[in-house]
């Protein structure tokens, strides 16, 4: 099971059809079972459950999540994958010792991949939907994989199997969530 | 949260309306009136009959006129959001965009100058289980516009029903058209949706088609009891 992490405003918000919806797709289209979970209603009993956890964006002037860091404090104990998209990169970020800045980039930016890992690998760059007003600095523990002209595009935790993507691979870019959770599923990553 | 819903007056502005009734406060609906048929944002077919829609939702609407040409457009919708922001004292927008990125972004990029939120939840949803569900809440919907190969003109003034998703379902197949019709296949106009107080009955209508390319001009319309 795959668990999805909705980090909107409020559990049932309009955000849920737009940043969670599209990505349970993808992972049930990819043949795994997939529960969607409101981040403040997250249990242990759940995570232990899950094969691999996604944490999903949020609408670009929701960043309730950001004022509660405790309820993100798992990651730092998890063995599990995890993937964070846009808002969910966001909170690796400042879980594993980084800041956010000002940056907004909305709409197709190109992404470049600078770094070796078996998800990205041959990727070169690839142009990705955009939506975020924030960017990671590059002060913290985590490898930078890819960049965008204007900020950090994907990272990775170097000891353990978690990701953080700026852009939204759910919108023309399926293939980095396949990947996740082929690579996840297989064993292909790992701590 | 006090939300604008931006309409066209085809189905899936509507179909969003409802999503964001379910979940917070609509407030007003937000039409932009193109003069440009070949709008990039906004859709035309009979979106003169948005007024119609918003007496039989019982809700405001905040029109504005556009020439409909290209960027310039933007500055048209930023005046009506900011209308609807004073006016409404709304804190978001709601669009019906499926797959157009253009149309998202540019959207977002003036909620995001204009301090207000933005929600598309029919983002990229399933096409096939979102007409079903249009079909199974009660939208009475109708083909306004059509604009590819293979639409004749029998598809102008058509019902959006059952039989017609299943026909549509064999473009898609065969043509490499978007099934929602986000591509611009083809256009709709709601007469009726499951929070109109009324419905909508055309008394007069038109059509016109050529090549692949037609328009269901509707003339006469009133109100009826549902």
């Amino acid at each position: 099971m795959i668990l999805l992490i909705d980090l909107c405003y409020r559990n049932g918000s309009l955000g849920f059809d737009e940043f969670v919806r599209p990505v349970a797709r993808i992972v049930r289209h990819s043949g795994n079972d997939v529960i969607p979970v409101h981040f403040r209603s997250l249990t242990d009993p759940l995570l232990s459950r899950a094969e691999a956890v996604i944490l999903c964006g949020t609408p670009l002037a929701d960043t309730a999540f950001l004022a509660e860091p405790g309820a993100f404090s798992w990651l730092k104990e998890t063995s599990l994958p995890v993937l964070g998209i846009c808002a969910g990169m966001e909170v690796i970020c400042t879980i594993f010792g980084g800041t956010l800045r000002p940056c907004t980039e909305i709409g197709m930016t190109e992404v470049s991949v600078i770094g070796n890992d078996p998800i990205f690998q041959g990727s070169g760059s690839f142009s990705a939907y955009e939506i975020h007003t924030l960017a990671c600095s590059s002060k913290q523990d985590l490898e930078v994989l890819a960049v965008s002209n204007q900020c950090i595009q994907i990272v990775r935790h170097p000891e353990k199997t978690i990701y953080g993507v700026m852009f939204h691979p759910e919108v023309r870019n399926n293939w980095v969530i396949d990947r996740f959770l082929t690579c996840s599923v297989e064993g292909i990553i790992s701590p | 949260m006090r939300l604008g819903v931006l309409c066209s007056g085809g189905k899936d502005s509507l179909f969003a309306c409802m999503m964001a009734m379910e979940r917070e406060e609509v407030v007003c609906l937000i039409a932009l009136r193109s003069r440009n048929e070949e709008s990039y944002m906004f859709h035309t077919p009979n979106v003169s009959l948005v007024p119609l829609q918003a007496e039989a939702a019982e809700l405001p609407l905040v029109e504005m006129p556009t020439e409909g040409m290209e960027e310039e457009e933007l500055e048209d919708l930023r005046a009506a959001l900011v209308c609807a922001r004073e006016k409404h004292r709304i804190d978001g927008v709601v669009t019906g965009a499926i797959l157009s990125i253009y149309q998202a972004a540019r959207v977002q990029r003036i909620c995001n100058t204009l301090g207000l939120w933005c929600f598309n939840p029919l983002w990229y949803t399933d096409q096939e289980s979102y007409l079903d569900s249009l079909i199974r809440n009660g939208f009475r919907v109708i083909i306004s516009g059509v604009f590819s190969e293979p639409f004749d003109e029998k598809w102008l003034g058509r019902p959006l029903d059952r039989a017609s998703v299943v026909l549509l379902n064999q473009y898609r197949e065969r043509y490499g058209i978007t099934l929602t019709g986000e591509g611009g296949e083809y256009e709709t106009f709601v007469l009726d949706a499951p929070f109109f107080k009324k419905r909508i009955e055309i008394v007069e209508a038109s059509s016109e088609y050529h090549n692949y390319r037609g328009f269901y001009r509707i003339t006469g319309a009133r109100l009826v009891g549902k």
